[in-house]
């Protein structure tokens, strides 16, 4: 096992490699997901909102 | 029976198909993440002339060729946008720019971690590493450019131009390799000829590129769901929404 781990010595290059895209994509994703709930939750105060818009026409 | 794309190329028919399609991309992307992986770091042989270091070459390589795959794919539904002006391809635009700029970062960092114990520096201003990094600059500044104007159908106009001006970037990436004396080695895989390496190495690389693709699809296909419901919001469509009804 931690023969596997230093990979002949170039353990740190690899590892170092593959954990900030590791923690990169992880970011991304929690990105994603944190916005997505803020917009649903804009959305629900745009619906039940004190002066609620009929359909906006987008296009 | 003939499908009818036209269908979903409105946000209301698009949404609904996106969320079900992005966990099975996702769960695509992690399984072969997994399994190049353990070819990579496992099963592949240590190279006889760069050792161990080679094998960041099984995440280097799938996110380069994504960053600049991801960049035309955004280029692509910017001229769309731009020429019929249809929202969603512009969100499709406006979906695939971070994801681009995560696999351009990947692509360079784990380039720095790779040309240290081979070329002895983290950096070099090779041609092909400077362009790379102009593409990071290039997706960072449609990013900011889209925040740094309100109303979302100029942004989605300004965003297209810069888009489509700076796809004259990627030829430069690909070709520096022969047009300049770099660092960077030729072509080891190319359409027309035999790749010049061992095939469980190729393999692994293969499987790898496939996950990054997986997993591009299902991080643009999640957040263009998001921008539909933040620049849509107000429309009926969304109101109707099982997620926006249920609070």
């Amino acid at each position: 096992m931690s023969a596997f781990l230093a990979m002949n010595g170039y353990g740190f290059y690899i590892w170092s490699a593959y954990g900030i895209a590791a923690l990169a994509v992880v970011v991304e994703i929690l990105l994603i997901r944190s916005h997505r709930k803020a917009v649903l939750a804009q959305a629900r105060s745009t619906v039940s909102g004190p002066a609620p818009r009929s359909a906006v026409v987008t296009e | 029976m003939a499908i009818n794309w036209f269908r979903f190329s409105s946000p209301a028919t698009f949404y609904p198909l996106a969320g079900k399609l992005v966990p099975w991309f996702a769960t695509g992307a992690a399984a072969l993440a997994a399994i190049g992986l353990y070819v990579g770091l496992v099963v592949a042989p240590t190279d006889f002339q760069q050792s161990d270091a080679y094998r960041i070459i099984f995440l280097h390589v799938p996110a380069a060729w994504m960053s600049m795959f991801l960049y035309v794919v955004m280029a692509g539904w910017s001229a769309i946008a731009l020429g019929y002006n249809t929202r969603l391809s512009a969100m499709m635009a406006q979906a695939i720019a971070p994801t681009g700029a995560l696999m351009t970062l990947i692509a360079l960092t784990s380039g720095a971690f790779w040309g240290r114990p081979t070329w002895g520096a983290y950096w070099a201003w090779d041609a092909r590493m400077t362009s790379e990094l102009i593409l990071l600059f290039l997706y960072l500044g449609v990013i900011a450019l889209r925040n740094a104007i309100d109303d979302p159908r100029r942004a989605d106009r300004a965003c297209g131009v810069l888009a489509l001006t700076g796809v004259v970037n990627i030829p430069i990436i690909y070709f520096s390799v022969q047009w300049w004396n770099t660092l960077h080695q030729g072509a080891t895989v190319s359409l027309t000829k035999a790749p010049a390496m061992a095939s469980i190495m190729l393999t692994g690389m293969l499987i790898m590129s496939l996950a990054a693709w997986l997993y591009a699809i299902a991080a643009v296909l999640a957040r263009v769901r998001t921008i539909m419901v933040e620049r849509e919001r107000g429309a009926a469509w969304i109101a109707a929404l099982p997620e926006v009804r249920s609070a």
